[in-house]
């Protein structure tokens, strides 16, 4: 038995080398990168030449135009406002409820409690793409067509349940005995809540936070049938629009694309952990 | 606040300490009320309440004007099932769910195994490249990609064009089946590095001592992939797959910004079906019918996987 291990130097597994993983990655991150790219060299060049060769450098100058009708075009600035309305109201409302729930669900014990948190569970089989045309009629019943409440209470009410799961979790892993102390020391069940356990939360909320950023910030089915006035459309149907208007305008549509690709990578990078830690943290733990 | 003083009877102390607890248990009352209540409500309000309608809306004839008051038992679904764009849409949709399950995720899986530990330069870099897509909207993919797929000049076509001498461009939204497998080339774009990410991210977490164990009692390095490190990726990959298939079945938004499910139903997806005969033709009760169908789907899906799949890892966590 022995001289069969001796060979085989059991810290190094794998023996594929680092220049294959390369070569793979690369070819990958390749793959993934040209239609952005082609997007990116595609916004600085003329419809002409986009047609012409799809992939190349700008041989006819910057075209740096295209930005600025994009960025000096009202309806953009108007859409990119309700994005944001949209956005912070969806987060800020899933964070807070979210977490009220996740604590009733974690540290207090009252009647009831089993049982609503298994109906709240339930919302997580029914993604909101599933049940549009449902809450395309409650949101008719109540009023709420043209109205951005149309929009964000929809987004925050199917986003609980997921929220609720990773808070949950986190705030449940936090031990008793700093909960008994804080009440030795004189706490009441909500400054404990409060002043201990959201602060030490802080990752997972942040986690929860980001995740709604997304879901807010990217959000198109939902406005497409909520809201019919151009007025309050939020920057994913923007940006329909404005191709509907320059649907062979290339050049510019990419424009618009590519100013819309910016926050959204620059977001990915500050909050890349917490994306991680907020997909994986609900049903795994570690 | 309650402290005893020292000049407290006994009896006095009691009756303050009962007064105290039933003070305690009226807030405590209070308190979880605050806090469940605002959440529960949004939730029956948004969630349960339209989806327990959709039930009763899909036996009527509704067009939306007025309330529903055409019982109509159950034509609507008997109209549903014999609707040739509907037996299109639900194929297209098994069809993305079949495609991701066996090529998306092993090839995620395939990837993360090969990269995802050991000496590699770069590794934030890389990772933050194949995660990109996951991050940009689904419109944004969308429209990029109507681009790169144009028959003339998207890149698509013009790279096999001066690869392939004599290659007749294809319209890869054009035509029946390949329009799918385009849509599905695209998702698998934007999904892949997200998989890839959560296997990635498992096996890091996987003590390194115990696949050494193995391997030093004589285990070859595939069995050491069968029976311990795969094993140990079991509840992200089961979670992969719950996530994989209701992702698929909800897939509306890239589909229908790059075909609007056309040409004809060549690319008809349950999600385009829902929004053109339910919501665009205010159909509401049909249209309820088909959310309802979907509802049936989706939940016997989640919980027969809940039942015989998951139910072994939340044991595990316990």
């Amino acid at each position: 038995m022995s001289d069969i291990t001796v060979g085989r130097r059991p810290d190094k597994p794998f023996k594929v080398s680092v220049t294959v993983k390369l070569v793979i990655l690369i070819t990958l991150c390749l793959m993934i990168m040209g239609p952005v790219a082609t997007a990116i060299l595609g916004s600085v060049r003329t419809t002409g030449e986009f047609l012409a060769r799809p992939f190349d450098i700008p041989r006819e100058g910057l075209q740096l135009q295209h930005y600025t009708e994009v960025l000096t075009d009202g309806d953009f600035w108007n859409s990119f406002r309700n994005s944001l309305i949209i956005t912070v109201g969806v987060t800020v409302f899933n964070v807070s409820l979210a977490s009220l729930l996740a604590f009733a669900f974690s540290r207090i014990t009252f009647r009831g409690r089993g049982l609503l948190f298994n109906i709240l569970s339930l919302g997580l089989l029914f993604p909101l793409a599933i049940a549009v045309l449902p809450i395309f009629i409650q949101v008719r019943q109540l009023g709420l067509i043209n109205s951005m409440w149309g929009i964000i209470l929809p987004l925050v009410a199917f986003g609980l349940p997921g929220s609720v799961v990773i808070l949950r979790g986190f705030f449940t892993s936090i031990p008793n005995e700093l909960e008994d102390a804080s009440y030795i020391d004189g706490c009441t069940t909500w400054g404990f809540f409060w002043y201990i356990l959201l602060p030490l939360a802080r990752p997972a909320l942040a986690s929860v936070a980001v995740l709604q950023v997304i879901t807010g910030w990217n959000e198109y089915f939902l406005p497409l049938i909520v809201l019919t006035d151009p007025k309050l459309w939020p920057l994913p149907l923007g940006i329909m629009q404005y191709q509907g208007q320059f649907g062979t305008d290339w050049a510019r549509v990419m424009a618009y694309v590519v100013i819309l690709m910016v926050p959204a990578i620059a977001f990915y990078l500050f909050t890349e952990r917490y994306i991680v830690t907020g997909l994986t943290g609900g049903e795994l733990k570690g | 606040m309650s402290s005893l003083t020292p000049s407290a009877t006994l009896s006095d102390s009691v009756g303050k300490m009962a007064a105290d607890r039933r003070r305690r248990n009226w807030n405590k009352a209070g308190m979880v009320l605050f806090m469940v209540l605002p959440g529960m409500i949004l939730f029956f309000l948004f969630v349960l309440i339209p989806i327990a309608q959709s039930l009763i809306f899909s036996f009527y004839k509704w067009n939306g004007l007025g309330p529903p008051e055409i019982f109509w038992e159950l034509k609507n679904f008997e109209q549903l099932f014999k609707h040739k764009a509907f037996h299109a849409a639900l194929w297209h949709t098994l069809g993305f769910v079949a495609l991701s399950l066996s090529i998306q995720l092993p090839l995620a899986l395939g990837l993360a195994l090969l990269v995802g530990r050991g000496e590699l330069p770069g590794r934030r870099l890389f990772r933050m490249m194949l995660f990109v897509p996951y991050v940009f909207s689904e419109i944004i993919t969308a429209i990029i990609w109507r681009y790169v797929l144009d028959p003339n000049s998207g890149l698509i076509n013009v790279i096999i064009g001066s690869l392939v001498p004599g290659y007749q461009p294809i319209a890869w939204l054009g035509e029946p089946n390949v329009i799918i497998l385009a849509i599905f080339f695209v998702l698998t774009w934007k999904y892949f590095g997200f998989y890839m990410i959560l296997y990635m991210a498992a096996i890091q977490n996987i003590p390194g001592d115990l696949e050494d164990a193995a391997r030093i009692d004589g285990a070859s390095e595939r069995q050491v992939l069968w029976n311990i490190t795969l094993p140990m990726l079991g509840p992200t990959i089961r979670l992969t797959i719950f996530l994989a298939v209701l992702g698929s079945i909800q897939q509306f938004v890239i589909v229908w910004v790059m075909t609007q499910g056309g040409p004809v139903d060549y690319s008809e997806t349950l999600g385009t079906y829902v929004y053109k005969y339910g919501i665009q033709r205010l159909q509401l009760g049909y249209g309820s019918s088909v959310a309802v169908t979907l509802f049936v789907i989706t939940l016997i899906f989640s919980l027969g996987y809940q039942f015989f799949v998951l139910r072994r890892d939340y044991q595990d966590t316990r």
